[in-house]
């Protein structure tokens, strides 16, 4: 894997990604690949950028060994890369920052986001009161119930939460929505897209804005451990924590790397969010071509799982590539598995993950116990829990 | 020649400009998708836009897609909106018949046995909201192959460049969406969708179809004066979600017969 280059100039990851939207939106990417292509290597633009994460994300996030996690599951050593840590609570600040200064140097007032779980929505509006830009979040309506802590947390920054009522009313239908306000406003406006998926170059971009992640754990790694993990494990919904930690793996060879998807109520019974580990056919959607969760007709079918951020049909196109060649694996961990670990990580380590990052936690304890003690994981802690108290309490039927 | 060249060049003797309705397919019901177009040849359509149901209809505003999610409860998809065509050709084998989809359906059952249907049902032209002629080369070439045209979408936002590209592949006619939005927005600004119009027409003999923000016979007359046909969508599909079921097809039949009368 050391000549991985992908995407291809059109954003084409094999035979996924693309640029797959209507011609009212084909001047918005050209215009964005361009300034991206602009800005991506310019040395002001990245001193800016690395300046903002320093300072106001907080980074480089820390590398921690979970002992007393790995003593009791009794396998393989467990490393956390603490992205919970970050200001706002999550990875997907990284690329926020990012997108929002590239915003900013395309002199666009205004920003609109998608958020499932809200971490994205709460990032966005976060670097837009930062920055002082005008921030319209689009939120299902459904996962506005869900997540209300975040979208409280949004409107304290300033930011305009729209619920959406349209489809199944969670993170698809408020992918759908954002994209139908960046057509009408398309002159003053940026969309800064959440996750690893959309039209190239999103799917790229923020890629390499989250691709920080990994290359702080390769130095971290190596001066902490002495050596590169035998597994690193993240969470995949559309997939853009595990995409930034994976990145930068991509060419260590003896690293596997595995994404760990929402299987719900287990894959068999059909409700789950996970189409690459069932294998879901090829589809279109949101301006790629990636697996996708469909009937026969091709029409995109509701998806289960306890956490809000990994409830989506679809998932970036560049893991679609990466299972095909073989260079990631990607597995599934059900609603009581995860939720089995996020207890148990808050009462071991005194850490309370996201429900999102819980399933990566789940497959970790998994695979540690058949890896052997001289072995290391590395776990993308992606998020932290605080936004998920409410969904855990109501499953234990406790009113908070 | 094809259907729709032909009805292109006869109303272009008797100076006059065509009328496109559009209706999604199995909204409100199979039954009435087929009387609906019945209706709307007697009322004076010229050509027809089908909707094929999708669950993400994102270049659609809120009317459409919900006349999306209604086909859908009917279990009418892409299968079922080539059977009631098929229905349709039974008795009109004249009105131009144009499809307008995104492209995960299409995949989903194959291009192949789309063609296929295309051909049984014998479909006019094509128009696939998501595929931008750099992801559609093959997909043109094959419908050019069964002689359906490809109808493609030109934007306020689409520069010289890009037409002059997008034309290479066109075929039917060119579809304006003459404002930045989505199906159904209001508001649309003659001048300007005039002047793009213009633009367009300098480049290409192809005829220019307006769309997107049409909605009554004032601002269709205006369009009309400039361009060579009019798509009519989310105003139709409003009055199929408002009406009784007694006066869907009288409402339908007056506001068709009002723009034609305009046009």
């Amino acid at each position: 894997m050391q000549n991985y280059n992908f995407p291809d100039i059109d954003g084409h990851f094999g035979p996924y990604g693309g640029t797959f939207v209507a011609e009212t939106l084909i001047e918005a990417l050209d215009e964005l690949k361009e300034m991206y292509a602009k800005y991506r290597d310019d040395k002001d633009f990245l001193a800016e950028f690395n300046h903002d994460l320093k300072h106001f994300v907080g980074r480089p996030s820390p590398i921690y060994f979970a002992e007393r996690l790995t003593n009791k599951i009794g396998g393989a050593k467990i490393y956390f890369k603490r992205e919970d840590l970050n200001h706002t609570g999550a990875h997907k600040v990284n690329n926020t920052v990012g997108q929002a200064l590239l915003a900013k140097k395309m002199g666009k007032p205004r920003v609109i986001a998608e958020t499932g779980a809200g971490q994205h929505g709460v990032a966005t509006a976060t670097i837009a009161a930062r920055l002082g830009l005008e921030c319209v979040v689009y939120m299902g309506a459904e996962d506005v119930k869900r997540q209300s802590p975040n979208v409280y947390r949004m409107k304290l920054l300033g930011a305009t939460v729209i619920p959406v009522e349209s489809g199944s009313k969670t993170l698809k239908d408020a992918l759908n929505e954002a994209l139908r306000d960046w057509v009408t406003n398309v002159s003053n406006t940026f969309y800064i897209i959440g996750t690893v998926a959309g039209p190239h170059p999103y799917p790229m971009m923020v890629r390499d804005f989250n691709s920080v992640v990994g290359k702080e754990a390769i130095t971290q790694m190596d001066e902490l451990v002495g050596s590169q993990p035998d597994a690193v494990v993240a969470c995949v919904g559309g997939g853009s924590n595990a995409m930034g930690i994976f990145y930068p793996y991509i060419s260590f060879k003896d690293t596997r790397l595995i994404g760990v998807e929402a299987a719900g109520d287990g894959i068999e019974t059909g409700r789950h969010a996970a189409p690459l580990t069932a294998n879901s056919p090829i589809g279109v959607l949101h301006g790629n071509r990636t697996y996708m969760m469909q009937n026969e007709e091709g029409q995109i079918i509701e998806t289960h799982s306890v956490s809000a951020g990994l409830d989506y049909p679809g998932v970036g196109p560049e893991h679609s590539w990466l299972k095909d060649i073989g260079r990631a694996e990607y597995v599934a961990i059900k609603d009581d598995e995860a939720l089995a670990a996020f207890h148990n990580l808050c009462r071991t380590e005194g850490i309370i993950p996201a429900l999102e990052t819980s399933h990566a936690i789940a497959y970790a304890e998994k695979l540690a116990k058949e890896m052997g003690p001289d072995k290391t994981i590395l776990v993308n802690l992606s998020g932290r829990g605080d936004k998920d108290i409410n969904t855990v309490a109501g499953i234990a039927g406790i009113k908070i | 020649m094809s259907r729709i060249e032909q009805v292109f060049k006869d109303l272009k003797k008797q100076n006059k400009k065509a009328l496109i309705p559009f209706i999604t397919a199995g909204d409100p019901s199979v039954d009435l998708t087929l009387k609906i177009l019945h209706q709307m040849v007697k009322s004076g359509a010229d050509m027809i836009e089908i909707g094929i149901p999708f669950s993400d209809p994102m270049a659609d505003g809120p009317v459409i897609q919900r006349a999306s999610e209604r086909a859908l409860a009917n279990n009418v998809g892409i299968k079922k909106t080539f059977e009631i065509v098929k229905d349709f050709r039974s008795t009109n084998k004249t009105t131009p018949i144009i499809l307008m989809g995104y492209a995960n359906p299409i995949e989903a059952i194959g291009l192949d046995q789309f063609l296929t249907l295309c051909k049984d049902s014998d479909i006019d032209g094509v128009i696939t909201v998501d595929y931008p002629p750099e992801e559609s080369e093959n997909y043109v070439k094959k419908l050019k192959e069964i002689n359906v045209d490809a109808i493609f979408l030109l934007a306020p936002t689409t520069e010289k460049q890009r037409i002059e590209k997008i034309i290479k592949q066109a075929s039917g006619f060119l579809y304006y969406v003459s404002l930045k939005g989505v199906t159904g927005a209001q508001n649309i600004d003659i001048d300007q969708v005039k002047g793009r119009v213009h633009e367009i027409k300098e480049l290409t003999n192809l005829p220019v179809a307006v769309g997107f923000g049409v909605r009554d016979p004032e601002t269709a007359k205006k369009v009309a004066e400039f361009s060579d046909a009019v798509v009519i969508g989310s105003r139709i599909i409003q009055e199929v979600e408002s009406s009784s079921e007694d006066n869907l097809i009288p409402n339908i039949a007056s506001i068709v017969e009002s723009i034609k009368e305009a046009i």
